[in-house]
C-alpha cells in the first residue's frame, strides 16, 4: 500500500488565496460607488468612469494570479 | 450505452500554457508565427484607418467618419486631455496609438478567423511595456534633469527627513520599478486567463459532447458549449477595458511625469 499522496497545483492554491484581496477591494469599490450614485444620483456618470479604472487596476492582481498558477503551478510534476 | 457518435474515446487533453505554442508559419523564419502575422496585419489595418480618417473632412459628417471622430475623440478628451492636462497633444500621437494597437490585437482574440489574443504571448506586452516606461522616465527626466526627476518620482513634498530612508526606496520600487511590471503583467494575465477560460469551455464541452459516453455528460457538454459564447461576451469586454486601462494608465504615469511641485 503506498502511502495516500495529495496531487495537484500549489499554483491554483495560491490562486485561491491571493484572490480574497482583490475580491474585497472590487467590493469595497462599486460599495463606494452605489453609496456615492445614493447621496448624489447626477456624480453617477463621473464615478462609474473612475470606478470601471479602479476595477481593472485591482482585479489584475487576481488574474496575474489565475494566470501565473497555470504558468508556474505545475513546476515539479512530471 | 455507448455513445451515438462512432468516434474513439480519447483521454482530455486539458488547455495549458501549451495550448499558446504555435508553430512557424513557414519553416524558413521562425520568429514569423500567429502572433506576429496578427501583429502585422493589425498594423496595416490600423494605419489605413488613421489616415483614411484623416483625409476625409466634411463638415456634416458621414458615418463612417463620425466613427473615426468618436474614436479620436474619445482618446483625446476622456484620455489625453483629463489627464495629462493642457500640454496633451504632444502625447495624443501615442495614446491613439496604443490604444488602437492593443484593442485591436485584443479583439482578435474573438474574431473568428483567429481566435487568439495578441498578448497571449507575453512577449508582446512586455514590449509595449518597455515602451511606456522609456517614455514616461524620459519625459520627467527632460521635464526636471535626471536627479530633479528621482527626486520628483521618489520623494513628496512635505516628508520629514527622518522618514526618507523609508520612503525613498518604497517610492522608487513603487514608481519606477513596478509600474512596467504590473502594466505588462495586467495586459498578459488578463488576455491569456480569458483564452485559457475560453478553452476549457470549448474544448471540455466539445469532449463531453462527442466522446463521453453518458447522456447526462453530453447534455452537459452543450451547456458548455453555449456558456462558453457568454464567455466570448466576457472576454469581448475584457478586452476592451484592458486596452482602455492601458491607455489611461499610460496617460496617468506621463502626467504625474509631468506634474509641477506644489
Amino acid at each position: 500500500m503506498t502511502a495516500m499522496e495529495i496531487v495537484g497545483s500549489l499554483g491554483i492554491v495560491g490562486y485561491g488565496l491571493g484572490a480574497i484581496g482583490p475580491g474585497i477591494g472590487v467590493g469595497l469599490i462599486f460599495a463606494s460607488v452605489i453609496q456615492g450614485t445614493a447621496r448624489q444620483p447626477e456624480a453617477r456618470g463621473a464615478m462609474m468612469g473612475t470606478a470601471w479604472i479602479g476595477f481593472a487596476v485591482t482585479e489584475a492582481l487576481a488574474i496575474i494570479g489565475i494566470a501565473l498558477a497555470f504558468v508556474f503551478g505545475f513546476t515539479g510534476q512530471a | 450505452m455507448s455513445s451515438p457518435v462512432s468516434l474513439l474515446p480519447l483521454e482530455f487533453e486539458a488547455p495549458g500554457v501549451h495550448s499558446f505554442d504555435l508553430p512557424p508559419i513557414f519553416e524558413s523564419a521562425p520568429w514569423f508565427d500567429k502572433y506576429m502575422l496578427q501583429a502585422v496585419v493589425s498594423v496595416i489595418l490600423i494605419m489605413a484607418f488613421w489616415l483614411i480618417m484623416a483625409r476625409k473632412n466634411a463638415l456634416v459628417p458621414s458615418k463612417g467618419q463620425y466613427i473615426g471622430e468618436t474614436a479620436y475623440f474619445f482618446v483625446r478628451n476622456t484620455i489625453a486631455r483629463d489627464m495629462i492636462g493642457h500640454d496633451f497633444r504632444r502625447y495624443l500621437p501615442l495614446l491613439i496609438a496604443l490604444f488602437s494597437f492593443i484593442l485591436v490585437n485584443n479583439i482578435w482574440g474573438v474574431f473568428p478567423f483567429t481566435l487568439l489574443p495578441t498578448a497571449a504571448h507575453v512577449g508582446w506586452p512586455y514590449g509595449l511595456a518597455l515602451l511606456v516606461w522609456v517614455i514616461f522616465n524620459g519625459v520627467g527626466i527632460a521635464k526636471h534633469g535626471f536627479f530633479g526627476y528621482l527626486k520628483h518620482a521618489t520623494l513628496p513634498s512635505g516628508v520629514p527627513v527622518f522618514m526618507w530612508p523609508l520612503i525613498i526606496p518604497l517610492e522608487f520600487v513603487s514608481n519606477i520599478l513596478v509600474r512596467p511590471m504590473t502594466l505588462s503583467l495586467r495586459l498578459f494575465a488578463n488576455m491569456f486567463a480569458g483564452h485559457l477560460l475560453v478553452l476549457v469551455f470549448v474544448l471540455g464541452g466539445e469532449y463531453l459532447l462527442l466522446h463521453s459516453e453518458s447522456i447526462i455528460n453530453m447534455v452537459a457538454g452543450v451547456v458548455g458549449l453555449i456558456f462558453s459564447m457568454a464567455i466570448f461576451g466576457l472576454e469581448i469586454f475584457v478586452q476592451s477595458l484592458q486596452a482602455f486601462i492601458f491607455t489611461v494608465l499610460t496617460a496617468q504615469y506621463i502626467s504625474s511625469s509631468l506634474a509641477e511641485e506644489h
